[in-house]
């Protein structure tokens, strides 16, 4: 638990976490923004926040009102 | 007459070399004791190698996360807003509250949808706390639950805060039955529960803490199946992948660090140290290849896995509120950020730009979650309401 652990026993865990990731793989950002920026044009069709919905077919517009009869 | 100070020295036999000298009245694990400060020296090198002093392992510490940023620098090629320059502008955005849910009588901390889209569970500050699931309200005899969700067959609901523990309580639809009888407790840490999550099923829960630790259990036997070390100070939030991504989470802390771990191994994959102040709220992309932070410092900021780097920060100079929850649309185009100036904003992810900022609540945003068919999104906050906006 970090509450517990001491100054040295922190740096250590930072100091072997980071020498672990020095050795990650990465990939270009214009690769991967590129796929982000795909992935989204791929769905925005159906992210109804986004798009927006009719009002009649809002499944949280408010129902009722007057009825003419 | 003068102003004096008196610097008072204890002065007697060292607890450790028995040696008569001045002593320092320190603290360790909460226990009082009473060294010589030679003595206070020789005990904060414990633990070091030959050749190794804090300084020494300092100056690494330092050399790496130097070489990090050089490695990560090396692939910066370009910028997301630039990359989706090209990508259609948004249109005006309407969009707002259709539902406001009052009967809380305290501040909302933190809700959770069902996958059925329809029932929420939300938790707040009041003795004992209610739970609202349809329109029935479950009193239940827990105190200050500052996390809350639902599990995934929509037959249970796991919460815990203040009391250090997450229990999991299943849903009837008998509003007489007695449901404190049946709680499960699950979780045990050694400091306040500040998230929890179920994992794809009903069986394993995934929980976050402020002893630093986030840990995973099994609800059955309430047996801790991994617990996950990296964070040095209070872990606020956690995310789990979406579940085609495979098997890891995104937790963000008081350290100012969000880190990315293997649910299996318990390693931390990867770190990120970009944001100034501790961070409320991680969220995954929904693509899984990119998490959203959002924090005290009044930024949301996006994270890219693969290029290993923060992509886009949103912040407007006129924000100065600290971001409590984040959450995405549906196709990740867009990111909603609940903030402590009682607003909702809205920005376009891949422009980088604001696209709305919605108003309505009278108090502090605490919590936001897009329902899980992308319909609508909930917030709760301060102000004792939930609203529903579509």
């Amino acid at each position: 638990m970090a509450r517990d652990m001491s100054d040295i026993d922190i740096l250590k865990m930072e100091l072997q976490q980071l020498q672990k990731e020095v050795k990650n793989e990465r990939e270009p950002v214009s690769k991967t923004a590129k796929e982000l920026v795909d992935w989204v044009e791929a769905n925005s069709a159906e992210d109804i926040l986004l798009k927006g919905v009719p009002e009649d077919k809002n499944p949280f517009k408010e129902k009722g009102g007057c009825i003419i009869t | 007459m003068c102003d004096q100070t008196f610097l008072a020295i204890t002065f007697g036999p060292c607890d450790n070399c028995s040696e008569t000298k001045p002593l320092m009245n320190i603290y360790v694990k909460n226990e009082p004791i009473n060294y010589c400060s030679l003595c206070v020296e020789r005990m904060a090198c414990q633990g070091l190698g030959p050749n190794e002093t804090l300084a020494t392992l300092k100056t690494e510490s330092e050399t790496l996360k130097t070489k990090l940023e050089e490695e990560r620098a090396k692939l910066h090629d370009a910028e997301l807003h630039q990359v989706a320059e090209k990508v259609e502008a948004l249109g005006q955005f309407i969009i707002k509250t259709r539902r406001t849910l009052k009967g809380h009588g305290n501040k909302v901390l933190c809700m959770d949808w069902c996958k059925d889209k329809r029932r929420i569970v939300s938790s707040s500050q009041v003795r004992p706390f209610r739970w609202r699931r349809h329109e029935h309200a479950v009193t239940m005899p827990c105190t200050w639950v500052m996390a809350c969700a639902y599990a995934p067959s929509g037959c249970a609901v796991a919460c815990g805060g203040l009391d250090n523990k997450c229990s999991v309580y299943p849903l009837s639809l008998d509003k007489n039955e007695n449901l404190a009888a049946k709680k499960k407790s699950v979780a045990m840490h050694t400091n306040y529960l500040s998230a929890c999550s179920f994992t794809n099923s009903d069986m394993q829960i995934l929980t976050s803490s402020g002893d630093g630790t986030c840990a995973l259990w099994d609800v059955e036997s309430g047996q801790l199946l991994q617990s996950f070390h990296g964070h040095s100070a209070d872990v606020l939030c956690l995310d789990l992948a979406p579940s085609e991504t495979g098997n890891t989470f995104v937790s963000g802390g008081c350290d100012k660090k969000a880190n990315v771990w293997d649910m299996r191994s318990g390693q931390c994959i990867q770190s990120f140290e970009s944001h100034e102040s501790d961070i409320n709220s991680v969220r995954y992309y929904p693509s899984g290849d990119a998490f959203a932070s959002g924090s005290d410092d009044a930024t949301c900021r996006l994270f890219d896995l693969r290029a290993d780097r923060e992509v886009s920060v949103y912040s407007k100079d006129s924000i100065i509120f600290g971001v409590s929850s984040v959450d995405f649309s549906l196709s990740g185009r867009l990111l909603f950020g609940g903030y402590n100036d009682y607003t909702i904003n809205v920005w376009d992810v891949l422009k980088g730009t604001r696209v709305s900022i919605l108003f309505g609540h009278e108090n502090r945003v605490s919590t936001l979650r897009v329902s899980p068919d992308g319909t609508a999104f909930c917030s709760g906050s301060w102000d004792h309401t939930l609203r529903i906006w579509a």
